[in-house]
């Protein structure tokens, strides 16, 4: 191709340049010499303050978990979906849940209607989990669940499931995101005010930590925020900050910061600045393990790790030209797995324009393998440390998220920020700021901005088809489940979780698994925890 | 950061953006409505989570001359069907209805022939989407 066929729509605008700051704002200079290396801060894997990773044997040890996102449409049909990705060599199942079983509405509300099973599966009550989860067997999967407004019903159905196929709950593993703070700040579904949405996240987590040790009761995600349009400074930052105010709620209420914290565990996505995503992990990493030492005089090294999950892609992927997500994600995740990540989702190269079909998900899938088996960076642990730039580069990204966590704290700290839409409004503010830089190219995106074909047309291919009949479907089998219930069990069961909601010292969990084993529904059981608290007024000023 | 603030081609419109349904992605809703702002409109944001009918009532009572809505979830046609209809019982089908998100283009092509006087998707600048929306509103 000749150089001329590019670009009619780049003209105007400036040749796209290499830049002398990263993505986060940092500085980079051309080259850096032995003296920016602190060797009291770069220290060993496996040691405090575990820059180089939690562990001293790398991904030797214990190979990162491949994680794809997925599930769509009935319970049936995710079933199937996760009988075939466990075939096909993935190691933990993740769970996505359509938007009514997220905002706490049964299929039958008239806000439902429209988005039954359409971004995730439709979970309303224990009936669905027991088909979701037929024939597989929970004490040998490891089920990570996207959920959060309803994070604590969703977990009390697991819970119930693994009741009923006789499996002990202290042989779960897993995943909750259960993160409720950054909901308010980018992902949207809340359901309750603030402060009792606080104390159903502590009141999981710490329930979990006695019933199901082995399971990871909450992923504090920076990833939303991130992909909305913060920096990776900010993303850690907020993520941090986010951290401590569940510390601090779940100390207020009892819990024990060398116990919880260990089954404490972050969410990240990964974008496309290479070292500014290494030195973010590296940097939140060891932040996180100074503040709890420093701050909680936490002294079991375990409950200083910080464990993390991320996602590769989200809004770095674009339509135009799609195939080159292929290689944006691959990069990614070199740049996961030389953080020392500990699970790895990578996005399908067609997540920006359509659900990823078989084939594009399966490629996501064998991007992590490729990365895992063929090129060889998981021999070593922290293969980059001691690189004179990314020492200094990590020490540099430590400072930039300090300085942010020190302006959310003098504002007063997360909780205030985030009821006063302090922080939703500066995430807006930074998400145009990225905008205004990729409409000017100032930010190069080939094929977006720059190197753009003058004949650039979508290419779409193979596009999902979602039956049309799943709503259908959904709410059939919603009708035989409060057809055939025993009515009198499921109103005992709301009209003690009432009480309980009502008295703060109560743990309101065991109160949730017994209406989820009633059979009660999602949206039931959020209406009942609304009567008692209402519902979260959002600051939509501008 | 700003773009238009010299030029303000949007001034004297009153503009509600509002977010149908259970889709809580904001941000592309908030960043329309803070350029839109810039470009001289008056600017209203519904917030996140409302029914069609909710929001073609605030468009009516602030006597808005356009309707932004932002869906993400896959859900624009019945969404923005209903709000189309809506509007039309409340007699304020002179109301412009833009949509902005994932549309595919097949779907692009079925949102006009509703009625819809223009999508936007994240690849177009915010220069052309202010653009198309003065030209849509002269």
């Amino acid at each position: 191709m000749k150089h001329g066929e590019f670009a009619e729509r780049s003209a105007g605008l400036p040749p796209p340049r290499i830049g002398r700051e990263s993505a986060t704002g940092i500085e980079v200079p051309t080259s850096v010499g032995p003296g920016a290396v602190r060797d009291d801060q770069v220290g060993s894997p496996g040691e405090y303050p575990f820059t180089r990773g939690i562990f001293p044997d790398g991904y030797n040890g214990r190979m990162w978990t491949i994680r794809q996102y997925s599930g769509f449409g009935t319970a049936e049909e995710s079933n199937e979906r996760y009988k075939f990705l466990l075939a096909q060599g993935q190691t933990g199942l993740s769970v996505a849940l359509d938007l009514p079983t997220q905002c706490g509405y049964d299929p039958t509300h008239p806000m439902a209607r429209s988005e039954i099973g359409k971004v995730g599966v439709s979970l309303s009550n224990l009936s669905e989990a027991e088909i979701l989860f037929r024939d597989l067997d929970l004490s040998r999967i490891s089920t990570s669940f996207t959920i959060n407004g309803t994070a604590a019903i969703i977990y009390a159905m697991y819970l119930a499931v693994a009741d009923k196929q006789g499996v002990p709950r202290e042989n779960l593993t897993g995943t909750i995101q259960n993160d409720i703070l950054k909901e308010y700040v980018a992902r949207g579904t809340w359901i309750f005010p603030v402060k009792p949405s606080m104390r159903l996240v502590a009141d999981s987590i710490l329930y979990s930590n006695a019933v199901s040790p082995r399971f990871n009761p909450i992923s504090i995600a920076g990833a939303h925020v991130r992909d909305a349009g913060s920096t990776a400074a900010e993303e850690m930052a907020y993520t941090l900050a986010n951290g401590l105010a569940y510390v601090d709620e779940l100390r207020s209420r009892g819990g024990d910061v060398e116990k919880f914290a260990k089954r404490l565990s972050f969410f990240f996505y990964v974008h496309m600045d290479f070292f500014d995503e290494i030195a973010k992990f590296r940097a939140g990493r060891r932040l996180w393990a100074k503040l709890m030492k420093e701050r909680y005089g936490v002294q079991d090294p375990k409950a200083q790790h910080f464990r993390f999950g991320v996602v590769c892609g989200g809004s770095s992927l674009i339509a135009p030209q799609p195939y080159n997500n292929v290689i944006r994600v691959a990069v990614e995740t070199m740049a996961a797995v030389l953080g020392g990540a500990q699970s790895i989702f990578t996005c399908a190269f067609d997540e920006a324009f359509q659900i990823p079909t078989e084939t594009s998900a399966e490629l996501a899938l064998r991007t992590q393998q490729i990365i895992a088996f063929e090129s060889g960076i998981a021999r070593t642990v922290d293969p980059l440390g001691g690189s004179y730039f990314l020492e200094q580069h990590t020490d540099r990204m430590e400072e930039a998220i300090t300085t942010v966590m020190k302006e959310i704290e003098d504002y007063g700290g997360v909780v205030r920020a985030i009821e006063d839409g302090w922080i939703q409004m500066r995430l807006a503010e930074r998400a145009l700021e990225r905008k205004i830089k990729a409409d000017s190219g100032e930010t190069v995106i080939v094929g977006q901005n720059h190197f753009r074909r003058a004949d650039e047309r979508m290419v779409i291919g193979d596009v999902f088809k979602l039956d049309a009949t799943v709503a259908q479907r959904a709410l059939e089998k919603f009708q035989r489940v409060l057809d055939t219930r025993d009515q009198v069990a499921v109103d005992r069961s709301l009209t003690r979780l009432s009480e309980a909601a009502g008295n703060d010292g109560e743990n309101l969990m065991p109160y949730l698994v017994e209406c989820c084993h009633a059979y009660a529904t999602v949206g039931e059981i959020v209406s009942c925890l609304k009567k008692e608290w209402g519902e979260f007024q959002e600051p939509v000023s501008l | 950061m700003t773009v238009f603030q010299a030029e303000r081609p949007l001034l004297g419109k009153r503009i509600l953006i509002g977010k149908p349904g259970l889709d809580g992605h904001d941000i592309g809703a908030k960043i329309i409505a803070l350029t839109l702002r810039d470009a001289g409109a008056e600017v209203i944001y519904t917030g996140l989570r409302r029914s069609p009918d909710q929001i073609a009532r605030v468009a009516v009572d602030e006597g808005v001359d356009a309707l932004g809505l932002s869906i993400l979830s896959g859900s624009h046609k019945e969404l923005v069907n209903e709000v189309l209809a809506r509007l039309r019982e409340l007699d304020a089908a002179d109301i412009k209805v833009f949509v902005g998100g994932t549309i595919p283009l097949e779907d692009q092509t079925e949102l006009r022939e509703l009625g819809v006087a223009g999508v936007y998707t994240s690849d177009m600048s915010l220069a052309e989407v202010v653009a198309s929306l003065a030209k849509a509103l002269s």
